[in-house]
């Protein structure tokens, strides 16, 4: 009898869009490629970094025989949960006091979505979600696939750069009352542009009047917050000012839990700890009152325990250990500052490149955007262009990352730029 | 640098005072998860955990295997911690598969199977219920009666329906062979039927050889699917071939099975979330589509599959010497747990129990699932400080030297009443 597969049918499905970009690079056999695709940090030699103070926890962690190897509560580390929800709302904050805050761990940013998205779609009253255009490429299925429907607000504004917050405010205004509202916390990912603590209050305002649910998704805190700690004075932030404190990036989301409103939270620890590979993120919801919250985590559980029953323990442990301890806590500060230091003097060079060949147009939001990533506004055709004639990888809607620049190869990116721009307008 | 704005105050404008959450129930305990939670609760220094199937020593704690120490001394620091390692990925994934489909197997060797790593046991039934929903949409998943109660979860929260194949034999608490086979039969044609390959959980009881020949007859015969979900490898009888007998019939019988493998507990590395979902194909270029497909449902529910417990795999099936320690390590596990079960049956039979004990060495695996009734649990964690699940379900490897006559004696206690009524009933027959 024939034992054909009963999935013949099946396609191949299309490639991620970012993670494609990388597979394409590494086909490429030219000496001269370079790949701005993916959001994952390299140093100047174009190698991943692990950071010093996670190589120590690490240590730390294999040499303590006393450990072992047994499941984490469904809710995942309990020391974990608790540090990552001071990281975000703050040590003093009076949800957390209150123990109004539900926080579970889950597998990085993307599954702290999913579980997020899974828990709305059975027990919120609107399943509408609203997220912004343009957005990180996978928030569009997570959400979908949670059986929430997905629509969009306006946000970046081709023709300025920057944020449209004309238009975000009117779509905001006009979205159905009580839907769910997804917000980058800082470092808008594609576009580096974040609203400014004004803007952020309007917007709060604004969704607090029509009930509106928001979503954080907080994938960049503490890197960008360093990187414009640093430049002070000296760049133009579009937070509005400058700040000595740590807390700043989690300041909208802050404003947001000071109101006495609910909201949702997905925290990641994949960019601001290097630990990519390990999965490490939390959700947390914060609720009215702690006996809500009691019973918002017990749902959450039965989310979680059909998908993979409990999560991964060993990068939330290299987490935990690190934030509980203040001269570890310092030493991560320290590195994340040099990390950002060198993300900082790539949007310098790059800038200072264009600006050296006469490139045609303003290029100054390389230097005003935030966060790894910059929307270079180059179109589709420019960016395959780039790709064919100079081997630079990137994803189609212009996105290059700055992390993967290096002093050497700004020189051939401003070369690739220059030509695209005057070559195809 | 100005201070940044930290005031917390209330902040008054016109919000709408809605609560969100206030309809929210309290959610039912997870019936496993929740007895290690009762046996924490508890202060009594005799009290014993029979719950969760994770591995113990004869000191009742759980133990890291030294194959799995010198794998992480090897990778502890010394690698990148990069998501996108797929050189590390596709090595665990082939090492892998070869556990179930053999060493020298064809169907690796040229490539005709889709693998991806998943989180453990669960995540790997989970990618493969979603996928199934994906692309058979109005199929329905066959679950023997009983199993684990995930397996209902699971294929729930994947909108695919569940119907029960007979499995158990409450009476004669063995298989129910005749009728599994008759569910088979009247199964539509190309039915998904998901099989416990060993180490049935919770029963443990396992078709014999003869018996997995004629179910995968049968299976054939419909065109049914077969999903294993591997749990167990090693713990049935000790060697991990033996253990893959059943896969190993119906591979050489043509069928393109699924299969979930879990290295929770026959490598210890329960907190990781370590696994495998293999699906058999055509050829390879099947494979690689179907590969894709699982790809993207696994990217939008958390990304990819925690590197550290990947990376550990990869190196212990990839290195022979650490290897050959590990399927050592599961044999001396394996030994601890067959001992216990001859000395609780033994102990019973000491104390006179009239009742037939002969199951607890008859089954396999970690579980005795051993005909309490619910009232008897809960006698025995109320009187006794016993924890086990409700079913009965008795985790084999909680019982140690130090406490395995103490609990012949609960259960003796308990069971001494349901030897009455039997008596009574069978006079009544007489």
């Amino acid at each position: 009898m024939d034992s054909g597969s009963v999935f013949a049918s099946l396609v191949q499905a299309p490639e991620d869009p970012i993670l494609g970009v990388t597979v394409a690079y590494n086909k490429d056999p030219s000496p001269n490629k370079l790949n701005l695709g993916v959001g994952a940090y390299r140093t100047e030699e174009g190698k991943p970094l692990v950071l010093d103070v996670v190589r120590r926890a690490e240590q730390l962690l294999v040499n303590d025989q006393s450990r072992v190897k047994e499941y984490l509560p469904i809710v995942g580390l309990a020391d974990f949960n608790k540090l990552s929800a001071k990281l975000i709302f703050g040590a003093d904050s009076p949800a957390i006091q209150a123990n109004r805050v539900a926080t579970v761990q889950c597998l990085s940013g993307t599954g702290s979505l999913r579980v997020g998205a899974e828990f709305l779609a059975r027990h919120y009253h609107q399943l509408t979600i609203y997220i912004p255009q343009p957005t990180w490429g996978n928030h569009p299925k997570v959400f979908t696939l949670a059986g929430l429907s997905v629509k969009t607000y306006r946000y970046y504004d081709p023709a300025t750069r920057g944020l449209n917050f004309q238009g975000l405010l009117e779509d905001l205004g006009a979205a159905t009352s009580g839907a769910i509202v997804l917000l980058h916390a800082c470092a808008h990912n594609p576009t580096g542009v974040d609203p400014t603590l004004e803007q952020w209050e309007q917007i709060r305002q604004l969704m607090r009047s029509k009930g509106l649910l928001p979503f954080f998704d907080s994938a960049y805190q503490v890197v960008a917050l360093v990187v414009w700690w640093i430049t002070g004075g000296q760049i133009e932030n579009m937070l509005g000012f400058a700040s000595g404190s740590l807390d700043a990036d989690a300041q909208p989301v802050r404003m947001f839990v000071a109101d006495g409103g609910e909201c949702l939270a997905a925290q990641s620890y994949a960019k601001n700890m290097g630990l990519y590979g390990e999965r490490v993120g939390a959700l947390s919801i914060v609720c009215k009152t702690a006996d809500v919250a009691s019973k918002v985590e017990s749902q959450l559980k039965l989310v979680i325990r059909p998908m993979y029953s409990n999560p991964p323990i060993h990068g939330a442990s290299i987490v935990a250990t690190i934030l509980k301890d203040s001269k570890m806590y310092d030493e991560w500060t320290v590195e994340l500052k040099a990390m950002a230091d060198r993300i900082i003097s790539m949007r310098k060079q790059l800038f200072d490149a264009l600006s050296a060949r006469g490139t045609p147009g303003d290029w100054s939001h390389i230097i005003k955007q935030i966060g790894m990533f910059t929307f270079t506004g180059l179109n589709g055709e420019q960016v395959a262009f780039m790709t064919k004639e100079y081997h630079i990888y990137m994803t189609s809607d212009g996105r290059i990352s700055m992390a993967g620049l290096s002093s050497k190869t700004v020189p051939h990116l401003a070369d690739a730029i220059h030509a695209a721009v005057t070559r195809m307008g | 640098m100005r201070r940044f704005f930290t005031s917390t105050a209330r902040r008054r404008c016109s919000t709408k005072n809605i609560a969100w959450w206030d309809h929210v129930l309290p959610a039912p305990k997870d019936p496993i998860f929740c007895v290690t939670e009762a046996f924490h609760a508890d202060s009594s220094p005799n009290k014993i955990n029979l719950g969760v199937g994770a591995y113990r020593d004869d000191e009742g704690r759980p133990v890291v295997l030294q194959c799995v120490r010198e794998a992480e001394a090897r990778i502890a620091g010394s690698r990148f911690l990069e998501s996108n390692s797929a050189a590390v990925s596709s090595k665990m994934v082939e090492e892998s598969v070869k556990l179930v489909f053999g060493q020298d197997s064809d169907v690796v060797n040229e490539g005709r199977f889709a693998g991806v790593q998943a989180l453990s046991g669960t995540g790997a039934c989970r990618l493969f219920a979603e996928f199934q929903r994906r692309f058979h949409p109005e199929s329905r998943i066959y679950l023997p009666d009983p199993t684990w109660s995930n397996h209902h979860n699971i294929w729930r929260d994947a909108q695919v329906p569940a119907k029960n194949y007979h499995y158990y034999h409450p009476d004669s608490k063995g298989l129910n062979f005749s009728a599994l086979i008759d569910d088979i039969k009247n199964a539509p044609d190309g039915s998904f039927f998901l099989l416990h390959p060993c180490a049935h959980n919770p029963t443990g009881v396992d078709p014999t050889e003869d018996q997995w020949k004629e179910i995968s007859y049968q299976c054939k015969v419909k065109n049914h699917f077969p999903f294993f979900d591997m749990a167990y490898q090693g713990f049935a009888s000790g060697d991990l071939e033996k253990d893959a007998q059943a896969i190993r019939i119906f591979l050489e019988d043509g069928h393109l099975i699924g299969c979930a493998q879990s290295f929770a507990k026959n490598m210890g590395l329960y907190e990781h979330r370590v696994g495998c979902l293999s699906i058999l194909c055509n050829d390879s270029k099947q494979g690689a589509a179907v590969r894709s497909q699982l790809q993207q449902i696994a990217s939008a529910m958390y990304g990819s599959p925690p590197v550290h417990g990947v990376l550990l795999v990869s190196t212990i099936l990839s290195n022979p010497d650490m290897k050959s320690l590990w399927i050592e390590e599961v044999k001396m596990m394996l030994y601890r747990i067959q001992k216990m079960r001859t000395t609780l049956q033994e102990s019973l039979e000491n104390l006179d129990s009239p009742l037939n004990w002969e199951n607890i060495t008859k089954q396999v695996g970690l579980f005795f699932f051993s005909g309490l009734t619910p009232n008897q649990v809960e006698q025995l964690a109320r009187e006794f400080h016993i924890y086990m699940t409700r079913d009965g379900r008795i985790s084999m490897s909680g019982v140690t030297t130090g406490n395995v006559n103490y609990l012949a004696n609960a259960i003796h206690e308990v069971t001494r009443s349901s030897k009455e009524e039997t008596k009574i009933l069978c006079n009544i027959g007489a």
